[in-house]
């Protein structure tokens, strides 16, 4: 690969899709020192928000809450998620096809059609409305994301180091722990880390699954808006 | 210990293909592999040679037959329960783990004592010249030297037999002809029997103590370099192994070892040396190899050397290239049939003379022993 700069014009128009991303986000960062409630016109610098928004337990409790669904969902979603790919990746059945197309779904449908039918689901099997259900939410929508990236790292392995391990006398368990699931780590990872993010700023899908009592960090602040 | 490293008793192997049919990959296979043997399988691809050596190692199990490693039947014992090792086309690195790490893998698997592991992975590392390279990954090493890391993780495990599968496949020519003499006088040290798959007959006959040819799931000849390429049992082995010129015919005769062949493209009778049981009437090949064969100028009276011969065929030269060594000439012999012979530059002359040109008319004689009747196949 070469090693020459872009042309100006290149470097001014990226300049420009930075600014366009970033600015706003600067701009609250920075105003949220303002004295002045309203964001409009800059009068000093204070911490007081901050105090504010550390004393206020109902926030706190929505951003443990937070946390703890998303780490949660990650956690079992990443597990699944990364099963699935593997079996797509190793195994032909019938219904092969059926099963990869159906699996990404979630992807696809709106958010609002998801949050709907879980909400439809849980009162039909009578499950009471809270964290866990919005748990059990975000693992689901989590699920496809993580076996969407796995599998494209998955994309290209070569089944002979599996083979190899076996060769060498490891079983089946010992070579996936030591040689497939190190191999694919970094595709687990980054679908993990999807999972996370996506799972930590859902508002849609929670705001139908969450009921009276749990509240997380976007609720929240929507709420607050 | 058991007479045999493997067998393969009339092994089958059944794929589905994907459209729904079968194919048999592996189709009654039988051969004995000897201790401490260079023995490779040797067809052109989809022969069935490979999918042989992964029921050795375990990775397929026979849909008929049985394979013996040292006398014990294997039947569906997994690959991590066998005493065999396996050197993979593609090395199968561990890109994870070092060098070290992974010539260490088998050994740790084994519960070999942590000191010993140390020991025996510096020395296995030592065979192959990579002393110093422990604590690298694969993927900061050239073709040539994963090859090697390859073959020192398999060979560290001590197995009672090395299956290779084309392991030199992925590297250049230089660089493989380096290794196969390398891979041959490591397999004299450490005294292993090696099953070697691969496609390219010149290495198969470099490396080999024994070739097994194979097509089409079948085996067609076991033998020693020397019988493979001197006396093929068949159409397909000659024209496999080396180069060669054919001939079709019908047996008309058979005395003895001689027999008597008429051409079916011209009227000619041909004399040669039958292989297998050759009954007259029988549709046959005979084969001429390039450089068993002697050229004579076409003079046309008694003082012709060849004028008591009658294994004669009259041609003109088409065209010749000169390679060093020899001079490969292309010789029209009517009927629109070529011969190609190799003839060897044994005086060094730059006298022009001394060499054939196109249009030169010649007689290729073909000494009995050198000419081979053989059956199709």
């Amino acid at each position: 690969m070469s090693e020459k700069k872009p042309a100006l014009w290149l470097r001014i128009f990226s300049f420009l899709v930075y600014v366009y991303i970033y600015l706003p986000i600067l701009i609250l960062i920075v105003f949220s020192f303002n004295t002045q409630k309203l964001n409009i016109r800059w009068e000093g610098f204070t911490f007081k928000w901050y105090e504010v928004l550390f004393n206020d337990s109902n926030v706190m409790l929505a951003t443990r809450n937070t946390l703890l669904i998303a780490f949660i969902s990650t956690l079992v979603a990443t597990v699944i998620g990364t099963m699935a790919a593997l079996a797509l990746q190793r195994y032909r059945f019938p219904g092969y096809a059926l099963t990869e197309s159906v699996l990404y779904i979630p992807v696809i449908i709106p958010e609002v059609v998801m949050g709907i039918s879980l909400l439809a689901f849980f009162a039909l099997i009578k499950f009471q409305l809270g964290l866990v259900t919005i748990t059990l939410s975000h693992i689901a929508f989590n699920i496809p994301f993580v076996a969407l990236v796995v599998r494209a790292r998955l994309h290209g392995f070569d089944k002979s180091i599996e083979e190899a391990s076996m060769d060498l006398g490891a079983n089946e368990l010992t070579t996936f722990w030591r040689v497939t699931l190190p191999t694919i780590m970094p595709g687990v990872l980054s679908g993990a880390m999807l999972a996370f993010t996506l799972s930590l700023d859902d508002y849609v899908i929670t705001y139908f699954t969450a009921g009276p009592g749990a509240t997380t960090l976007p609720l929240r602040v929507f709420s607050m808006v | 210990m058991d007479e045999f490293a493997v067998e393969m008793r009339d092994v089958v192997k059944i794929f589905p293909t994907p459209e729904g049919g079968e194919v048999a990959a592996v189709n009654h296979v039988t051969l004995q592999i000897k201790h401490g043997e260079f023995f490779s399988m040797l067809g052109p691809s989809g022969c069935g040679k490979t999918t042989s050596l992964r029921m050795m190692a375990g990775f397929e199990w026979p849909t008929e037959g049985e394979i013996y490693i040292d006398g014990t039947a294997m039947g569906r014992t997994p690959p991590y329960l066998r005493t065999v090792n396996t050197v993979f086309q593609s090395y199968a690195l561990f890109q994870h783990m070092s060098v070290f790490q992974n010539v260490a893998f088998g050994l740790e698997m084994e519960h070999v004592p942590k000191k010993e592991i140390e020991h025996r992975v510096r020395d296995a590392l030592e065979m192959v010249k990579l002393s110093g390279m422990g604590r690298r990954k694969p993927k900061q090493l050239s073709g040539g030297q994963q090859q090697r890391i390859a073959l020192a993780r398999a060979l560290v495990k001590r197995p009672a037999v090395l299956l290779l599968d084309e392991p030199l496949g992925a590297l250049d020519l230089k660089l493989r002809k380096e290794m196969q003499l390398e891979l041959k006088a490591l397999q004299k040290e450490v005294g292993i029997t090696f099953v070697y798959v691969t496609h390219d007959q010149e290495e198969a006959l470099t490396m080999s103590d024994r070739i097994a040819v194979m097509s089409q799931g079948k085996v067609l000849q076991i033998g020693t370099p020397v019988e493979i390429y001197e006396r093929p049992n068949c159409r397909f082995v000659a024209d496999f192994i080396g180069e060669t010129n054919f001939l079709k015919g019908r047996v008309k005769k058979t005395d003895e070892d001689l027999l008597t062949v008429e051409l079916l493209d011209f009227p000619r009778e041909i004399k040669g040396v039958g292989q297998g049981n050759l009954a007259v009437g029988q549709e046959v090949s005979i084969s001429i190899r390039p450089e068993k064969v002697r050229l004579e100028d076409d003079i046309n009276d008694d003082t012709a050397p060849y004028k008591d011969s009658d294994n004669l065929l009259r041609g003109r030269v088409l065209t010749t290239a000169y390679v060093g060594s020899d001079t490969r000439i292309i010789i029209d012999i009517g009927h629109n049939i070529s011969l190609i012979v190799w003839e060897q530059n044994h005086i060094s002359t730059l006298d022009p003379q001394a060499y054939y040109t196109a249009e030169d008319k010649v007689v290729i004689h073909l000494p009995f022993e050198n000419t081979l009747v053989l059956p199709e196949g």
